[in-house]
């Protein structure tokens, strides 16, 4: 039984308990609000010696050990007390892994940092679960010698101020009293670290040991590794020349109080700036009141947005809305000049303002005229992190080799941001490194925005610096699993097996034995984390029993522990070329859930009766045990079914499967489902140590790929339709809305001016017709690129919790079917877990955990889920462009040695701007721009750039959906070192010179 | 929402400061208030309740009476002044009515109505404050006036809101806990143990209620510690008044009634 008490509370300390305070609504009443609070005297102050707080310290693990004397100014030992600013500012030198003295973080930091910024506060919750830093959380506000009540004519601020002054001064005393230093020493310092320089001097007055960070940080002995991990906020050095000009280049952003209330009455609107990666001097935001999203051109117009910021833009009346450029605009070669350090007044700078009014300028065609305006405020910023690099000419010569503070450019990788400006020491060591640079402020007098340094990843190129430069650019958690995670674990490690079959083992429990059924395993070659099984068998009644068997996975990851959280923190398994980043511990994905051949493993079985016609009779779910006959490739199951000699029950049952599989799929085709392609691709490795990628190919499609689908679509189904019966409100799903249809607008102007092909988009049913009446007969591939392009058109699927949305938007587009969820890949995907724990409740094999029952919960989980997800499938995208480019380098040496000249392939163009082509090379799955230098004739209306011949006056038109031949070139971009394909028109014309 | 507050952080503390299982601040002030036979004024935290007990005596209207027992007459009035919010509630409200009725079911077992039949017995209860569990502190109340008019009754009747966060239960809700967590009220008799009244206008999972069921059922013998405290001395007072007019007279009794 728990300890059940009354808190009292004196009448008489009412003025400290009690707290008043007047709310307005969102209907601008005003109501008085009146809050208590309970003072205690048993908040622990976690510091391991003390004597007095021994006992309400929990947990024990936590304590803090006094520092050791390492500190110059503090060889007695001492605590960090650190101010909000410090969190705010300097959340980087808090989180190097070279910092790491004793931390006390009061309740009043954290609550002021999560009201001043979220990102920050999901960081410092990151810190605090840390291993290997050294924090302890005290509750000031509830000790009753620590809290403060907010006076009259106090701010907020200086009301928290105090109150972490006053837990400051009551640390010193309490550890004055209670901790002693060893034998005659003081006892340890606690010291307020603080970066607001009015505090620092109250905290004197009050007798505190007080430094700003900087200081402190100047005394430590890794110092100069430390010191480039300050944010140049602090206010010690001055801004760099260029930001202190007085030349104000853009407009300073409206009070928010005016933000909300423009967007509440309709003059402002809010939404996501989207920046544009053919041109960085164009950026557009979606809002709901326009259609088209809205146009924001030219750098004062961005107003210091960067991509992902939430904005809010004024709109310009009509008749100053223009089009979208048609002009590829490349900041690296437009900026070549712009000097860091100097001002903004200089001539180099006149010179790329001109460069850029002149980008500027716009032909007016009505027809694409989309709503135009300005950026007038910034709601959130989203700054993270950036993998960066040095601008080597950024560099002034003459200072090279030197160790002092220089000013340098760093190029993001990602084309969607712009440069940043940051002071490092470590410049000329870092040219030719991928490093991280996070951004700290934009000033309106400052053309680009002001970050520092974080840390180095490493050679740029090497293939651990790229990988991990991948990471953190789709913000992907990749650290290995902690201690508490792999605790998790079932203690036997490898040598865990099913045990023997009993009644009193609770593996047994309710499981089907379906050890005899021969069941195997299709999946791409050297996998090791097999998620799903097969089988199919004829039943006496002349149906076909098929079934699906998933790896168990709810039953070794129990809700609400560590090993839980941290899968669903990750949301999915992320797939780079050489490298998996798993979800769940390597123990259990590749071992004890895999579902490996010739051994008994837990499985969750969906089992069909059909007709042979491929009707479902009936379908049952459970809990089985299995053991696999075999672990087949696509290939290799393949050439079983196919070889007529092979009569065995498992051949057999291939067979079976693919004969259900083929009226499957019929089914679903007509009921509308679409018939879409990605470009994919596959790289050879060398081998899987060197993994120096060899080759490229295009990805096969086989009849058994097209199998497995078939009946992982088919229990996908089976499941969703359960679980949501089961748990109408939070049953986890997946749908795909069906597209805008303006969304194929341009595709389909595009098809009937090139092609005279008409797209029908009013359903999906239509659109697949329509598709597949997209033929040419010189050009079998025109239908696949097609395909593509539709694709893109369309929207992404996403998870969601059936309680949240309509029950008519559950469905799911692309596949046809009006409910959906994923159930087949619990090893490297989250909501395949929680389908797995609703299901086994369904079945009343287990009761649901009740934090499935919360549809907040839900839906947060799932929140986090489909943004992974969708990280996860950029990153992989990004890692196999990052491959093939080194691929084609290979290629390229190898073509030279041969003495072939260059690597040329067929490539499709599939867009069309004034001075180049966006082309797409189907045999390499990449795409690619072919630059000219001069301005050509363009008809934007009919897609057609006209090339003249060289040597002759001729012209020649190249339009979207031409097949033309490049030659694809890898070359190291001079400034960042960024190895990119580049690629040049072979023909019809060749445009080496051009 | 950023700056929603939280309900129950990683060191075990409530957003006031109290633990999971720690009741807030008890006040109970049983001075005599008007002409009301017996009265009481408790708080629970800032939710503070006064009931007034009228009875037993002859009902206003005839038809109200039973032949065979005592008619439980209770009215609820909520101060407009009670919430934040300015909110005027009248009489006919259907949720204050559907209050009264459930605090007349949860006493009308407990009072030993058979006693006085054909007479009724009011209980007016006032709701002055609201920060969460407000059932509970009427309850609460209504048994101390009860007590204090000397009605006669089977036992005493605590009532405790417990509620659950995610999977962590905690006791003596306050408005934003109440707002936000699921919660059920349960009145107890607590020297019987039985169980009069489990009342929930959320939803809470079956698994949870049981546990709920049990924590509150324990916390209502706590407070019922504290009420047979305040009643003993409220008795021992009223005692040493009675006693023959010597020596406390120079002291002033009408102090002594006003506690």
């Amino acid at each position: 039984m728990v300890e059940i008490t009354i808190r009292k509370r004196p009448r008489s300390e009412a003025v400290v308990t009690q707290r008043k305070f007047f709310k307005k609504t969102a209907r601008g009443k005003v109501i008085k609000v009146l809050r208590e609070r309970y003072l205690r005297d048993d908040v622990g102050c976690g510091i391991q010696s003390c004597q007095e707080c021994t006992e309400s310290c929990t947990p024990q693990a936590n304590h803090l050990v006094m520092s050791g004397p390492d500190h110059g100014l503090f060889p007695d030992g001492h605590f960090l007390l650190p101010d909000t600013n410090v969190f705010l500012s300097q959340m980087d030198l808090l989180e190097s892994p070279l910092f790491r003295p004793p931390i006390i973080l009061l309740q009043t930091v954290i609550e002021e940092v999560r009201h001043r910024s979220l990102p920050l506060y999901n960081r410092l919750k990151a810190l605090m679960a840390m291993d290997e830093k050294s924090i302890w959380v005290f509750y000031n506000e509830y000790r009753s010698e620590t809290a403060v009540i907010r006076e009259e004519n106090e701010t907020p601020n200086d009301r928290n101020d105090r109150g972490i002054r006053k837990a400051a001064a009551w640390y010193t005393t309490h550890l004055n009293t209670n901790v002693r230093g060893k034998a005659p020493k003081k006892p340890p310092t606690i010291v307020l670290l603080t970066e607001d320089a009015a505090n620092r001097q109250k905290a004197e007055k009050d007798g505190l040991v007080t430094l700003s960070v900087r200081k402190y940080v100047e005394a430590m002995n890794d110092a100069s590794q430390l010191l480039d991990l300050l944010a140049s906020e602090s206010e010690e050095i001055e801004p760099t020349r260029a930001a202190s000009g007085k030349q104000f280049l853009y407009d300073e952003y409206l009070p928010s109080a005016t933000l909300i209330g423009g967007v509440k009455a309709g003059q402002l609107h809010q939404g996501h700036f989207n920046a544009n990666q053919y041109n960085y001097l164009e950026g557009s935001v979606s809002v709901p009141a326009f259609s088209k999203p809205v146009l924001l051109i030219g750098r004062e117009n961005m107003n210091r947005a960067t991509n992902g910021d939430i904005v809010v833009v004024e709109v310009f009346p009509e008749d100053e809305w223009k089009a979208p450029a048609d002009e590829v605009v490349d900041q690296d070669s437009t900026l070549k000049n712009d000097d860091v350090e100097s001002g903004d007044e200089d001539d180099g700078e006149d010179l790329v303002a001109r460069v850029e009014s002149k980008v500027v300028e716009y032909e007016k065609r009505d027809a694409e005229k989309q709503p135009t305006g300005k950026v007038v405020g910034v709601i959130k910023r989203l700054w993270r992190p950036y993998v960066c690099h040095i601008d080597s000419t950024s560099l002034t010569s003459s200072n090279a080799t030197s160790l002092s503070v220089q000013t340098v450019f760093a190029t993001p990788v990602s084309r969607l941001l712009p440069r940043i400006r940051m002071r490092t020491r470590q410049a000329p060591s870092l040219i030719g490194q991928k490093i991280l640079v996070s951004i700290d402020r934009w000033d309106v007098t400052s053309r680009y925005p002001e970050g520092h340094f974080v840390r180095a990843l490493g050679k740029v190129e090497s293939k651990e610096a790229e990988q991990e430069s991948l990471l953190l650019e789709f913000d992907v958690p990749y650290r290995p699993f902690g201690k508490a995670i792999l605790d998790c674990l079932p203690k036997e490690g490898e040598q865990w097996v099913v045990p023997q079959k009993s009644d009193a083992s609770p593996e047994w429990r309710d499981r089907q034995d379906l050890r005899d059924l021969n069941i195997c395993s299709i999946d791409p070659p050297g996998c090791q984390d097999i998620d799903d099984a097969l089988h199919a068998r004829l039943l006496p009644n002349g149906n076909i029993e098929a079934g699906v068997h998933i790896a168990d996975v709810s039953h070794f990851v129990h809700a609400d522990t560590p090993m839980d959280n941290e899968a669903a923190s990750r949301g999915t398994t992320v797939y780079l070329v050489d490298k998996r980043i798993d979800m769940l511990p390597a123990l259990l994905g590749t071992n004890l859930c895999s579902l490996r051949p010739f051994v008994e493993r837990l499985a969750f079985s969906a089992i069909w009766e059909m007709t042979p016609d491929a009707d479902i009779v009936n379908v049952r779910f459970t809990k089985s045990v299995i053991a696999s006959k075999a672990a087949f490739t696509y290939e290799e199951a393949q050439i079983r079914k196919d070889d007529a000699n092979q009569k065995d029950a498992l051949t057999e049952g291939i067979r079976l499967l693919n004969t259900i599989a083929i009226k499957l799929k019929a089914k679903r085709m007509a009921a509308g489902a679409l018939n879409l392609a990605s470009p994919e691709v596959k790289i050879h490795l060398d081998s899987s140590e060197s993994s120096d990628p060899i080759d490229v190919e295009q990805k096969e499609m086989r009849e058994t790929n097209s199998l497995v689908e078939e009946f992982m679509l088919l229990a996908n189904i089976s499941v969703a339709q359960k679980i949501q019966e089961t748990f109408p409100q939070t049953a986890v799903l997946r749908r795909h809305m069906p597209p805008p249809k303006t969304n194929f607008e341009k595709l389909q102007d595009i098809l009937m001016k090139r092609k005279g092909l008409a797209l029908d988009v009013s359903s999906s049913g239509a659109l697949a017709a329509s598709l597949d009446k997209c033929l040419d007969p010189t050009e079998p591939a025109f239908n696949t690129l097609v395909r593509i392009m539709a694709t893109r058109c369309m929207l992404s699927a996403e998870y969601f919790c059936s309680g949240s949305v309509a029950r008519d938007t559950f469905g799911h587009y692309g596949l046809a079917s009006p409910i959906y969820t994923h159930f087949t890949s619990p090893i490297r995907r989250y909501a395949d877990v929680l389908a797995h724990r609703q299901l086994s409740a369904a079945i009343g094999y287990s009761p649901l955990h009740p934090s499935l029952h919360s549809k907040p919960h839900v839906e947060r989980i799932l929140g986090v889920v489909n943004k992974r997800h969708r990280m996860a499938q950029m990153a992989g995208r990004a890692s196999v462009e990052f491959y093939v480019g080194l691929a084609l380098k290979g290629r390229e040496e190898r073509v030279q040695k041969s003495g072939a000249g260059a690597v040329t392939e067929e490539a499709f163009v599939i867009r069309t701007f004034r001075n180049g082509l966006g082309v797409f090379v189907s045999s390499l799955g990449i795409e690619g721009l072919v630059m000219f230098k001069k301005d050509l004739q363009f008809d934007a209306e009919n897609y057609t750039l006209s090339i003249p011949k060289p040597g002759s006056a001729d012209l020649v038109a190249i339009s979207v959906f031409d097949k033309v031949t490049v030659r694809i070139e890898v070359e190291k971009d001079k400034n960042t070192q960024r190895g990119r394909v580049k690629m040049t028109l072979l023909s019809p014309v060749d445009s080496k010179d051009m | 929402m950023g700056s929603r507050i939280e309900i129950l952080n990683e060191a075990g503390f409530r957003s006031d400061g109290r633990r999971q299982f720690e009741l807030r601040d008890l006040t109970i002030d049983l001075a005599k208030h008007g002409e009301a036979d017996g009265s009481a004024l408790i708080s629970h935290g800032l939710t503070q309740v006064l009931v007034s007990v009228y009875g037993p005596r002859e009902a206003k209207m005839r038809s109200h009476t039973f032949h065979d027992r005592a008619n439980i007459n209770v009215e609820v009035v909520v101060a407009s002044f009670s919430t934040g919010e300015r909110r005027k509630r009248q009489r006919g409200d259907k949720r204050v009515l559907e209050f009264a009725a459930t605090i007349k079911s949860t006493f009308e077992p407990v009072i030993r109505t058979n006693l006085y039949p054909r007479s009724q017995i009011d209980i007016y209860v006032q709701v002055l404050q609201q920060d969460g569990s407000t059932l509970q502190t009427c309850i609460n109340a209504a048994t101390l006036a009860l007590m204090n008019a000397g009605i006669p009754m089977t036992d005493f009747v605590c009532a405790v809101t417990g509620g659950v966060h995610s999977t962590s239960p905690m006791l003596d809700l306050s408005t934003l806990e109440e707002n936000d967590i699921p919660h059920v009220t349960v009145a107890v008799m607590p020297k019987t143990k039985k169980v009069v009244l489990v009342t929930m206008e959320t939803r809470l999972h079956v698994d949870r209620f049981e546990e709920i069921l049990n924590l509150a059922r324990d916390a209502g013998a706590i407070l019922h510690q504290e009420m047979k405290e305040a009643i003993l001395a409220r008795s021992a007072t009223l005692v040493a008044l009675a006693e023959p007019v010597t020596k406390n007279q120079n002291k002033g009794d009408d102090d002594v009634v006003m506690d």
